[in-house]
């Protein structure tokens, strides 16, 4: 069965981007995706959008960018599986090329979330969780995660000061992303100063809401083989579901789901969590990544805390994990982020990642979850 | 009646609805299914073990173990003039979880993982309508199911 190759890879600056409609965001990202490949716009086969509707004002998302990317009469739709809309978008695509439907399809993860006022916003806050039995308790995204991080620190002994090194390691890294919404580094000092949200989270424990897209170019083996010198490839597809209720989780100091995807993600590319060099995984809150190192198999569970502590997880440690600055520092609009995730890795493992390139860089992985870990799709990346 | 549960509600419509009328009553009920036997709480209509419809309202203690918790200080549309407040989730010792508000007889302070609690059926006094819910309370802590099955 054919490879399916990565040969053309774009990004835009995530931010508030009060200067662009989201089909405007969408085609900075498909224009740079484009000019990489340096293909004709008449070999795309098909274009799948992540994106997830609720915060557009335009219905039906995936018509809009497909007509202003020029894609029309090709095939589009849209994939919805909340923050992990983007790598739903990618799986999809990669299907396609493996049931041998389509040879090259571009995939655009993007999101507007700034077009919603701050009412808009909190209402939407109130209905992340199971509405049925929870959100009628006054629910939040960050308090999902927040009860997380009690029940490890409880378990574990993770403490205060090792979330705080998850948000200063990747503000570290994010101010050498000239893509990221954050391009300053953080004091502990900030963090601790910084605004209650849902304990133990402050402010500085939290993601950004963001504008921004990103698109990657796929291809069928010989196509890739074709038009790109180094391409690379989606060697390992993971993707699982997890309760959406906490009600209904038997463990919450993980996602289930994570190591579930991890799980299927390495066989299907036949290696171990030893061998990746780089990842960008899913740190939506900074418990969320200490708990994606445990999940994924970074290190064993409940040693996550010390693990980026340690620095293990900084270039030049056991693996460099978010070194684009991750959700936390580069910005979260929902839809994009698992195409930027992609997108990071694949420049990773071409050797372009700049003063943020990790060495020896042969195999990555990302982590995409959506909700509260409701949905996980882990993608191993690998060159020859 | 299920519009009748939680602060907020955002599902009216249910098979299991006769849940808020028995919260009403002060009586918290979780589900059986007549084929095979498996519970539920919260309850269920559709069986998890064996795909039935076919269910019974079981009534359970409300006792249990607190999982984990959380004080939400940025809160959502509908809850902004009772920020912050405490939230936690109980692993109920007849099987289940519920997730509740901490209630008075649980200062912050005090607020342990681990610590025993008790579920109890609320209703929001302050309001017209009616608004049934309950909130996770000291062991021994009482509640009226005077009103009876009316």
């Amino acid at each position: 069965m054919t490879r399916v190759g990565i040969i053309g890879l774009g990004h835009g600056v995530f931010g508030r981007r009060s200067d662009a409609t989201v089909q405007e965001l969408a085609f900075e990202a498909f224009r740079e995706a484009m000019e990489d490949a340096g293909i004709e716009r008449s070999r795309i086969d098909a274009s799948v959008i992540g994106a997830v509707p609720e915060y557009h004002k335009q219905r039906s998302l995936a018509g809009v960018v497909q007509e202003y990317l020029g894609l029309v009469p090709k095939p589009t739709w849209l994939t919805e599986v909340a923050c992990a809309s983007g790598s739903a978008a990618i799986r999809t695509a990669w299907l396609s090329i493996k049931a041998g439907v389509h040879d090259v399809v571009a995939v655009v993860g993007c999101q507007k979330m700034t077009e919603l006022g701050t009412a808009e916003i909190l209402a939407l806050m109130g209905r992340v969780g199971e509405v049925q039995w929870e959100s009628g308790f006054g629910t939040t995204f960050p308090g999902y995660y927040a009860m997380f991080a009690k029940r490890h620190m409880h378990e574990f002994g993770t403490t205060r000061d090792q979330l705080t090194d998850v948000a200063i390691k990747n503000h570290f890294y994010g101010a050498m992303n000239p893509k990221a919404l954050f391009r300053k580094a953080i004091t502990k000092e900030k963090v601790a100063a910084s605004e209650d949200v849902a304990t133990p989270f402050q402010v500085y424990d939290c993601c950004a809401n963001a504008d921004g897209a990103a698109c990657v170019i796929l291809a069928r083996e010989a196509v890739a083989k074709e038009v790109s010198s180094a391409p690379v490839w989606l060697s390992g597809m993971g993707c699982a579901t997890a309760s959406m209720s906490v009600l209904r989780r038997p463990s919450l100091v993980g996602l289930p789901s994570a190591e579930a995807a991890a799980a299927q993600a390495y066989a299907m590319a036949g290696i171990t969590a030893k061998d990746v060099k780089v990842a960008d995984v899913h740190d939506c809150f900074t418990i969320a990544e200490i708990m994606a190192y445990e999940d994924v198999g970074f290190c064993k569970k409940g040693e996550g805390g010390p693990f980026v502590a340690d620095r293990q997880t900084y270039i030049g440690g056991t693996v460099a994990v978010n070194v684009d600055g991750g959700l936390k520092a580069k910005g979260h609009p929902i839809g994009a982020t698992g195409v930027s995730m992609t997108y990071e890795i694949a420049k990773q493992l071409r050797g372009e990642a700049g003063e943020r390139q990790v060495p020896d860089a042969d195999v990555g992985l990302t982590h995409n979850v959506g909700g509260i870990g409701q949905y996980c799709f882990v993608q191993v990346l690998t060159r020859d | 009646m299920f519009k009748w549960f939680g602060r907020v509600n955002y599902t009216p419509y249910t098979k299991v609805s006769d849940f808020a009328r028995h919260l009403k009553n002060g009586r918290l009920m979780g589900s059986r299914c007549r084929h095979c036997g498996a519970t539920s709480f919260p309850p269920k209509a559709d069986c998890d073990a064996c795909m039935s419809g076919d269910f019974e309202f079981v009534e359970v203690s409300g006792a249990g173990t607190l999982v984990t918790f959380t004080k939400i200080v940025a809160a959502p549309t509908g809850f902004e003039d009772v920020a912050p407040y405490n939230i936690g989730v109980l692993d109920l010792a007849d099987g289940g979880r519920a997730l509740a508000w901490l209630g008075e007889t649980v200062p912050e302070a005090d607020i342990a993982i681990g610590m025993e609690l008790q579920l109890v059926p609320r209703i929001l006094e302050e309001l017209e309508e009616i608004k049934v819910y309950y909130t996770l309370e000291r062991p021994g802590t009482t509640w009226s199911t005077a009103a009876a099955d009316a």
